[in-house]
């Protein structure tokens, strides 16, 4: 059952690379909860708004949707970092016992 | 402490070694390493010296545990490291080392060489082996043709004679290489024309060769003939292809008879062969355990004969005598090394140390610890510091990293950087241990305390441009609010910020207020901000570098330079630019919107750069209505008084050394004069060495580099040249520190479109999609950060902060004219030999 598909170097590099994105995404995640002002540039509006409601409700709308997005991407990275982690210790398994 | 602040006082020693105790004492001091010896032989060549038959005899012991190593490395039996570094052997002990390597290698010589020699044998059996059972199947075949044969001729005579001429026809048989059965094929024919039967077969396992172990594959062949003079050529050809040729008797019983002898004769063989190859593995496996230290132990002792050959013999041959560079702080360390090494060969006359006077310049030595190493790397790279003079490592280690990170300023990439640097500080021992050969890797890791630091100090200025990731964050609250209602918020697509009505006069607790980061005009606010902060900057920097030339002039005692170099160099760069930064600060300070007079409102702020260049050019330009032209009363006068101050600093840098120099060169004139005149008249009485004191003695309390000999002409030329340079460079120097500003620039520009033109790929889709594309971006995100952002541009940063502090800073008071010390050290010899294989 144990199968090794990644190299030392290959999971050493999905470990890094998925804590890094957990991290991030976890708080980037809770900063558009929260609706941080600095995140306004990168939410998905449209071109037009008939008024200041409407255009707050898409705010708010877009900022809950990339927070839920933020954190969905951060549980996909839990699942590389397990995968990865995985492979990282069949590595370090079998190139001790080599 | 203060071992930083300038190299190391040295002092030149001469030694005087018994020369029996000569060789533990340098061993001794080679464990010590604190003493750098010079060649006293130096007209002397490498096969005249004392102590060449020794050299040669380590010489043939490392050829001896080259051989062995490379035999061990040959059967891959594992060499374990060395644990605790042996000492240098004492005499007696190199005629048992020696002998132990001659036996040692004799006995891997004999080994390898019977190991050829039985498996050569055993080649030749096996090959005899496939002979016989291939050409099997070729005579049965064979045979059953002559079974036909025999049948026929009972029917007819024709046959008959036939199965005669058949029946005596001869063969032999043989082994070649498979790649030339063709070649050979070809030959036979030829030569026969055509009148040999071959038949081969392929053998299915590679077969060793016992010289080299390769493998070779090899067919067997039977050629049938007919005729002894066939027979011959065959044979010759066979010889001419290296093929084998075997015995092999007509008849089958005989044959069988015989593969069953060669069966039972390689059996044996091989229990022989196996019992050598433990044998062999067994001999190895022990000599591998002292191979390391053996090794050690040569090159310690060949290292030895080297020094001692630098020494000189003494007129009675009663003791050795060597020169050598001593760090003061050491010379009690370096006394009982001496001891020490007397103690450890019983020899009853202790060695002596003796420091001389010398006028030569000494080896520059700083006293280095883990953290300040690569600091003072970076500067020896430029160039070694002239003996004693101030060293700029000391402030290297905060203005680099400080420098460095007013480019790299960012909270995220300064996060990354620093945890890749505490990562290699705090494995720092067990990453030293694995000794790696990838020179980027040793190039990091030899920098690891220059990355820690820069990657902190990039946090700092992260926050200061409040940048994490090219967002900003809004921690303590911004100052601005906007004034507008919603009705003309949605009428106008961008609107100002007048901060007399959106602004609470309170700044942001530290840094940029967050609120640039969603303005149009972030970059032009930014720009003006980080270049006068470079300036700023910069001017400071220099101004210190000035400064420092004062401890060097003081510490060579050319106090005159202070007064004729120093003070107008550096009044010359504080009347203008510092001019500048104190304008820069003032405009900061007294230009407000809130403010009642109209003259100091924000519209009225001049630009601090048409002021300076005003300044310079005795020029003016009119103020917009309401505003006034200068920032203070009275500071046209002030400004003109300073450009006329600093103008007459020119000449005095020009001229004041070079007339100063010429005065003094006539004052000692006259003296010299003078005292020739009492050297003559002693000159009967006194020995010939003390007419050569006196000007050894003047050219030390001079010290440094001085002018004190040149003629008047060549001071002048050097003078203007540094005063040409020097003027030229404060100008050219400060802008060159605008490239703090373009770098940051640069780095937060690109990390800004690095997200918007990446990660914002996976941040705006309207549904739950994005979060794989999210997933995705990321990815690519995160490399181009690391790739780009990080080693690139950290690179470019380093690269551009290294010229900050080699041009501009120590361009001002480093001459770097020393050369390295370099003491006689065993384990700098020994890893400089490991980097070499």
């Amino acid at each position: 059952m144990a199968c090794k598909f990644c190299g030392p170097k290959l999971s050493l590099c999905g470990l890094v690379l998925s804590v890094w994105g957990i991290i991030q995404l976890t708080l980037m995640g809770v900063f558009y909860y929260i609706g941080a002002v600095a995140l306004l540039e990168d939410l998905p509006l449209g071109e037009h708004h008939d008024s200041i409601e409407d255009f707050v409700a898409e705010v708010r709308k877009g900022y809950n949707l990339n927070a839920y997005n933020c954190w969905i991407a951060a549980l996909l990275y839990v699942i590389t970092l397990v995968v990865s982690g995985h492979q990282f210790w069949m590595n370090n398994r079998s190139s001790v016992s080599m | 402490m203060g071992a930083m602040f300038r190299s190391e006082e040295m002092a030149l020693c001469q030694l005087f070694i018994q020369p029996e105790a000569a060789y533990t004492s340098v061993s001794e001091l080679g464990e010590t390493g604190t003493v750098q010896f010079r060649d006293l032989n130096a007209d002397v060549n490498a096969f005249q010296r004392k102590f060449v038959n020794e050299v040669r005899r380590c010489d043939e012991m490392e050829r001896k545990l080259r051989y062995i190593e490379a035999e061990v490395h040959k059967d891959k039996v594992h060499v374990p490291p060395v644990k605790d570094m042996p000492r240098a052997p004492n005499p007696r002990e190199i005629i048992d080392l020696e002998a132990h390597l001659e036996k040692t290698e004799n006995e891997i010589l004999e080994l390898s060489h019977n190991a050829i020699n039985l498996k050569q044998n055993y080649l030749e059996l096996t090959e005899l082996k496939h002979v016989l059972e291939k050409t099997e199947a070729f005579f049965a075949a064979q045979e059953e043709i002559g079974m036909d044969s025999l049948t026929k001729s009972l029917i007819s005579d024709e046959a008959g004679q036939q199965a005669v001429t058949r029946g005596r026809l001869g063969f032999v048989a043989g082994v070649v290489q498979r790649e030339r059965v063709p070649a050979f094929e070809r030959m036979l024919w030829r030569i026969s024309r055509g009148n040999v039967f071959l038949r081969r077969a392929e053998l299915d396992k590679p077969l060793e060769d016992p010289n080299t172990g390769n493998e070779i594959y090899k067919t067997v062949f039977v050629a049938f003939f007919q005729g002894e003079q066939l027979k011959s050529r065959i044979k010759k050809v066979c010889s001419g292809f290296h093929a084998s040729l075997y015995p092999c008797p007509p008849s089958n019983a005989e044959r069988l008879d015989m593969v069953k002898g060669v069966r039972t004769r390689l059996e044996d063989l091989n229990m022989v062969l196996n019992q050598t190859r433990d044998h062999r593995q067994r001999v190895l496996v022990s000599v591998a355990k002292e191979l390391g230290s053996w090794s050690i132990m040569v090159r310690k002792m060949k290292a030895i004969y080297h020094t001692l050959n630098l020494f000189n013999m003494d007129v009675t041959k009663k003791c050795l005598i060597g020169e050598c560079w001593v760090p003061t702080a050491d010379l009690p360390n370096v006394q009982k090394a001496l001891a020490d090494g007397s103690n450890a060969c019983g020899s009853s006359i202790p060695s002596f140390l003796n420091c001389i006077e010398t006028d030569e310049e000494p080896p520059t030595f700083n006293r280095t610890n883990r953290f300040t190493r690569g600091f003072q790397t970076l500067i020896d790279s430029y160039g070694v510091a002239s003996y004693r003079e101030c060293n700029p490592a000391l402030y290297t280690t905060i203005t680099f990293p400080f420098l460095f990170a007013v480019m790299f300023g960012d909270l995220g990439h300064g996060f990354i950087m620093a945890l890749f640097g505490a990562w290699m500080v705090i494995k720092e021992v067990s990453l030293a241990a694995k000794k790696s050969n990838n020179e980027i890797w040793n190039i990091f890791f030899a920098g690891r305390y220059i990355i820690l630091l820069m990657g902190c100090f990039s946090m700092y200025t992260g926050i200061v441009y409040n940048d994490i990731f090219s967002k900003s964050m809004n921690i303590f609250g911004t100052s601005w609010f906007v004034p507008y209602d919603n009705e003309t918020l949605e009428t106008n697509a961008a609107l100002t910020l007048d901060p007399k009505d959106s602004y609470v006069d309170k700044p942001y607790f530290i840094g940029i207020d967050p609120i640039w980061q969603t303005a149009d005009n972030k970059i032009i606010f930014l720009n003006s901000y980080k270049m006068k902060l470079s300036i700023i900057f910069g001017v400071v920097h220099m101004i210190f570098g000035v400064c420092m030339s004062v401890v060097n002039y003081n510490f060579f005692k050319r106090r005159y330079s202070i007064f004729l170099e120093f003070i107008p160099q550096v009044v010359f760069l504080c009347l203008l630019f510092l001019y500048m930064v104190f304008m820069m600060f003032y405009k900061w300070v007294s230009y407000s919107t809130f403010s009642e007079d109209i003259a100091y409102s924000q519209g009225c702020a001049p630009s601090v750069l048409i002021l300076f260049i005003n300044m310079m050019l005795f020029s003016s330009s009119e103020p917009e209505g309401g505003c006034k032209e200068f920032m203070f009363e009275g500071q046209g006068t002030i400004q003109r008084v300073f450009v006329l101050l600093a103008l007459c600093c020119i000449p005095v840098m020009l001229f004041g050394k070079p007339l100063y120099v010429l005065m003094a060169q006539k004052k000692k004139d006259k003296k010299t004069q003078h005292s020739n005149g009492n050297v003559n008249q002693g000159i009967e009485m006194q020995e010939q060495t003390d007419i050569t004191v006196p000007p050894k003695a003047e050219a030390k309390s001079s010290g440094g580099h001085d002018h004190d000999d040149e003629p008047f002409s060549e001071v002048m030329i050097h003078q203007a040249i540094h005063t040409i340079e020097y003027v030229l460079s404060t100008i050219s120097h400060t802008a060159s520190y605008l490239r703090l500003w373009a770098l940051s620039l640069a780095h937060a520009e690109l990390s800004e479109v690095l997200w918007s033109m990446v990660l914002r790929f996976g941040l705006t889709d309207h549904n739950y999609v994005g979060a794989i594309k999210l997933y995705v971006a990321f990815i690519f995100w995160a490399l181009f950060t690391l790739a780009i952002l990080v080693m690139m541009e950290g690179l470019s940063a380093f690269l551009h902060t290294l010229r900050l502090h080699w041009v501009e800073f120590m361009s001002k008071f480093y001459s770097g004219l020393g050369y390295i010390f370099q003491p006689f050290c065993f384990k700098t010899i020994l890893e400089q030999e490991e980097n070499e294989e």
